[in-house]
């Protein structure tokens, strides 16, 4: 089973040279430190920052220079500021060719629910469904099951919806998935993780075709 | 040139009046227009409906107006950094309206562009989506969502003249360039007010036609809302 970092490990081996990335709060942020450091990738930051540093040294933080996160960054040579309309059209324009985010759930066609659950303080979507409604490759990253070890892959998500049909891949503790027009195909185990193990712990339709590998991380 | 300077504050605020639909920029804090904010608290306007990505913290930014019960209704795409904004959301003081941040953005860009709305395919079959008119273009589903009418934009800038050509600084530009001139009256406030001439045309972020008003902040905090460091090696 992986750890959060794990995932992140596994998902920055999906990080293409040439890609530019919008990276999710949460274990999608982890990626940026396992990335192949011998190709070329540029993270985007929807509040207006492409080309995202590391977290500045003491002392030189910069109010003017945060990510998504409302966190304190730096940025890279190359980088660039911009408004949130032109963040938008890099995101809808689907000029950004990798979002990775997280998710409370994620439906075997595809259908994810990430921002709100009912009854619960709701603090809004920020720019998760325009990303997961526009980009064309997503990727999630989160746990297999909730604190409860209920499947958080499932038939029909119960939450309400961030975005339909739109998530192409999960990556979780226990698992690489394909999100197919038949259900979850099942394409890597995370180390000592039988794939019963996941046919237990995965409530939508999933798909074992022959020999499952074991995660390569 | 036609300056658009005002002298201080109060001057850049007349005809703010309870009721209103304000426009903020910023995101998080930063980029906030501080000194537009700390003077709507002083003159203890009412009733305000405010467009804006978030709704500050506590004890700074839009949760100053919020302290005061100076808000009706919000517009944002995340909120919640702010404990006296949940007890008037949960109990029902607060109206709060959720949009999806890229859609935000644009409903103000088409404010100050001309066009009376947008086709967006973000929130497609989401409850955000409820009662809205939806499209296909190429198979695919859009939403349509419309410009925001508002009274007041206050926006935020690094640097202006008096012609009132801004230009912003690093993540604190985002809201603020697509706010200017997409309410009736935008209100600029910088860090620094420059005479025309200074600054490099070719450099200009946002030309002086769509401000309305412009002046130098007296004070900026500039309040960091997530200290995040890396050790030196």
């Amino acid at each position: 089973m992986l750890d959060k970092n794990g995932i992140a490990k596994r998902i920055a081996k999906e990080v293409q040279d040439g890609y530019y990335v919008n990276l999710g709060i949460g274990i999608p942020t982890l990626v940026a430190n396992y990335v192949r450091d011998d190709i070329e990738v540029e993270f985007q930051s929807e509040n207006g920052v492409l080309g995202m540093g590391p977290f500045p040294f003491e002392g030189e933080e910069d109010a003017d220079i945060i990510n998504a996160g409302k966190q304190t960054i730096t940025t890279l040579p190359g980088a660039s500021f911009f408004d949130s309309a032109t963040s938008f059209s890099m995101i809808r324009g689907q000029h950004v060719d990798l979002t990775i985010l997280g998710a409370m759930e994620v439906a075997e066609n595809g259908d994810i629910a990430n921002w709100k659950i009912p009854g619960k303080m709701v603090k809004g979507m920020g720019g998760a469904m325009d990303l997961v409604a526009s980009a064309e490759n997503i990727i999630v990253a989160m746990m297999h099951t909730n604190r409860a070890g209920a499947s958080k892959l499932l038939k029909q998500c119960s939450l309400p919806l961030t975005g339909v049909g739109c998530v192409k891949k999960v990556v979780t503790n226990m698992a690489v998935l394909e999100v197919t027009n038949k259900g979850f195909k099942l394409l890597e185990r995370a180390p000592d993780v039988s794939v019963e193990d996941i046919k237990k712990a995965t409530e939508g339709e999933l798909i074992i075709d022959g020999e499952i590998p074991e995660m390569d991380i | 040139m036609i300056s658009k300077k005002v002298a201080n504050v109060q001057e850049a605020l007349e005809g703010v009046k309870d009721n209103m639909t304000f426009m903020f920029g910023g995101f998080g804090l930063s980029g906030i227009p501080e000194n537009a904010i700390a003077e709507l608290v002083r003159i203890g306007t009412k009733g305000l409906k405010c467009i804006s990505n978030n709704a500050g913290v506590d004890d700074f930014g839009l949760g100053l107006l919020l302290q005061g019960k100076q808000i009706d209704k919000m517009t944002s795409s995340y909120v919640g950094e702010n404990d006296e904004f949940e007890r008037q959301m949960l109990s029902g003081e607060l109206e709060v309206e959720l949009i999806p941040q890229g859609t935000l953005a644009e409903r103000c860009r088409a404010a100050q562009a001309g066009f009376p709305a947008v086709y967006t395919p973000a929130g497609f079959g989401t409850e955000v989506a409820e009662g809205k008119e939806t499209r296909e273009f190429d198979g695919k589903m859009y939403v349509l969502e419309y410009a925001f009418k508002a009274d007041f934009a206050f926006v935020k800038a690094w640097k202006g003249d008096e012609a009132g050509n801004l230009i912003f600084k690093g993540t604190a530009r985002n809201f603020n360039p697509n706010m200017c001139g997409a309410a009736k009256i935008t209100v600029a406030e910088v860090e620094e007010l420059v005479p025309v001439g200074t600054l490099d045309p070719n450099q200009i972020h946002i030309p002086g036609i769509f401000v309305k008003r412009i002046f130098q902040g007296e004070h900026y905090e500039k309040r960091i809302e997530q200290r995040t460091v890396r050790q030196r090696q």
